[in-house]
């Protein structure tokens, strides 16, 4: 256990001196919100968005990118790369299991994701009035299993990538339907009926139209919840099977 | 006491068989080497001891335990460096010592690990920027940190420049001292002839030979090498029938027309003392005349060229 806590906190070291992952994920999210609600049209209410700003609709888009920088840009390089360079072999030959190292980044990752969205709630109220969600729980909830896709997602892209330069290139790949869906060149709950029915059945999708409802105070609808716990849990369960440990 | 038991050991791949009926043990407090071309084995055959790969046939014991099936409790006695391995790159020596201290249960003191393997002054330093020596000293360093009973070095001195392959001989014989079994797996020649105790000759798969260095050398067909410039040429006919006789050569001169009609000749005691007294029956001076033992190079050709031509039956 206490060797877990070790590589836990060795890891961590590690990320901190990561200025690119530092960026992309802690602070780019708070950014970009910071730049869109400087657009004066995104700070006024629309009706076509049932009288809410732009910029509110913006602050859950902005979780996802954290999320998705977190899941799929920053971390499937890095994991893949661990195993390209016989760093998780190492450890295998000690009493602490490889495992362990891909805990704690999956973990460190996650938590990076987690606080930048704290920081990205924060500069929304602060700097633009956005309300703080106001079904706090059901708000929390599907952070957290939005999270556990992204996260999955990522995984998977590890555990098909044989050196971290494809790592990358898949990512990038992935990166850019992800963005779409989370809603960041238009947010899920403007995009036209069809195509929402579409997205919705995607993680990000599902994810977006879940913390957009427990924002205006509402419990967020089952099936949105459903959809992103199904695809964390498909999603994870076929990243462990395909995994490759060299 | 034997600390490592490998008994036919095999192992496929896709089909080809990259390790095949080895068997040997390794006592305690030895220097075990491994010796073998490239591609031979060796290193396969320590990742079944490390219980890195599961074997497709044979048992292996360290310390009486399944590298596999008791992966834990063997870990905490054999240490390892692997051959092409790395860690994180911006990880500090002094991280690298404190993480893999925490892994054991009863580690080493990383400070007097590090101060004896002179990386003192480089604990601040990242894993990314050592040079290669460095590298090899923290390798050698984890390997060590779980106070283990055997270490298993892979290749360890490859990258190394002759300075660095010396000092890195040094502290493998120290680490002996202190009470610590050693595998070696290598493909110097003269590194394996200097440490170890005994050596597994590995080629294709195979034990070509197991023995101590002077035994494999002695073993040999041609383990005397003497080499001379004749005052007169010598006939080919009467050389060619000396007894024991493994080459007659001409020696490759180095210094030009001096060297020219220089000959090496391999073979065992018997032969040089055919020399000896061809030259004196011819009346020819032998000029620069030298003999010596041959190396564990010549021996290891020798044997690794047994097998050669055709795949032989066991």
């Amino acid at each position: 256990m206490s060797a877990n806590l070790a590589v836990l906190k060795t890891e961590a070291r590690l990320f901190r001196r990561e200025p690119g992952t530092l960026f992309w994920v802690g602070l780019f999210p708070a950014v970009l919100l910071g730049i869109l609600g400087m657009i004066p049209s995104f700070r006024e209410a629309d009706p076509s968005l049932g009288g809410r700003r732009a910029v509110d609709l913006y602050v859950p888009v902005v979780l996802l990118v954290a999320m998705i920088m977190a899941g799929i840009q920053a971390m499937p390089p890095l994991l893949t790369g661990y195993r390209e360079r016989g760093i998780l072999r190492r450890m295998s030959t000690t009493p602490v299991r490889p495992g362990a190292l891909l805990g704690a980044q999956i973990t460190l990752h996650g938590a990076a994701a987690l606080g930048s969205a704290v920081l990205a709630l924060a500069v929304g109220r602060l700097a633009f009035e956005v309300r703080l969600p106001r079904q706090l729980l059901g708000y929390a909830l599907a952070l957290v299993l939005t999270l556990g896709s992204a996260l999955a997602l990522g995984c998977v892209l590890c555990s098909v990538a044989r050196t971290a330069k494809v790592a990358q290139v898949l990512g990038t790949a992935v990166f850019f339907p992800s963005m779409f869906t989370a809603g960041v060149w238009a947010p899920v709950q403007s995009m036209p009926e069809t195509l929402q029915h579409i997205v919705q059945l995607l993680p990000f999708g599902a994810g977006s139209q879940a913390l957009s409802q427990a924002a205006a105070g509402d419990w967020p609808d089952w099936p949105h919840l459903a959809v992103t716990a199904v695809w964390a849990l498909v999603l994870g369960w076929g990243a462990k099977r395909a995994f490759r440990w060299e | 006491m034997a600390i490592i038991e490998v008994s036919g050991l095999r192992k496929v791949y896709g089909g080809r068989t990259v390790v095949d009926d080895v068997s040997f043990t390794v006592a305690e407090g030895e220097i075990f080497g491994i010796l073998g071309p490239n591609g031979a084995g060796k290193t396969t055959t320590v990742e079944c001891i490390e219980g890195l790969r599961v074997p497709d046939g044979g048992t292996v014991r360290v310390g009486g335990l399944d590298p596999v099936g008791d992966h834990d409790r063997v870990t905490q006695i054999l240490g390892s460096q692997l051959q092409e391995s790395e860690l994180q790159p911006k990880l500090t020596v002094r991280e690298a010592l404190e993480l893999y201290a925490a892994c054991y249960p009863r580690p080493a003191d990383w400070r007097a690990l590090a101060g004896r393997l002179g990386l003192a002054e480089h604990l601040s330093a990242r894993f990314g920027r050592l040079s290669g020596g460095q590298k090899q000293r923290l390798f050698i360093a984890l390997a060590l940190i779980g106070s283990p009973r055997v270490v298993v070095l892979d290749e360890l001195t490859t990258a190394l420049d002759p300075r660095a392959r010396r000092d890195t001989w040094q502290l493998i014989e120290e680490v002996r001292a202190a009470g610590v079994t050693v595998l070696l797996v290598t493909h110097f020649m003269e590194e394996a002839q200097r440490l170890c105790d005994r050596i597994a000759v590995i080629d294709r798969g195979r034990v070509a030979a197991l023995d101590t260095p002077a035994g494999l050398i002695g073993r040999s067909a041609q383990s005397v090498v003497v080499s001379f410039t004749p005052s007169a040429p010598l006939d080919p006919a009467e050389l060619a029938a000396l007894p024991g006789l493994g080459s007659v050569a001409p020696a490759g001169g180095r210094g030009g027309g001096e060297a020219e009609g220089r000959l090496e000749i391999r073979g065992t005691d018997a032969t040089v003392d055919a020399v000896i007294s061809l030259l004196a029956r011819h009346r020819i001076t032998a000029h620069r005349l030298r003999v010596g033992d041959a190396t564990l190079d010549d021996a290891f050709l020798d044997l690794t060229e047994l097998t050669a031509p055709t795949p032989q039956e066991a």
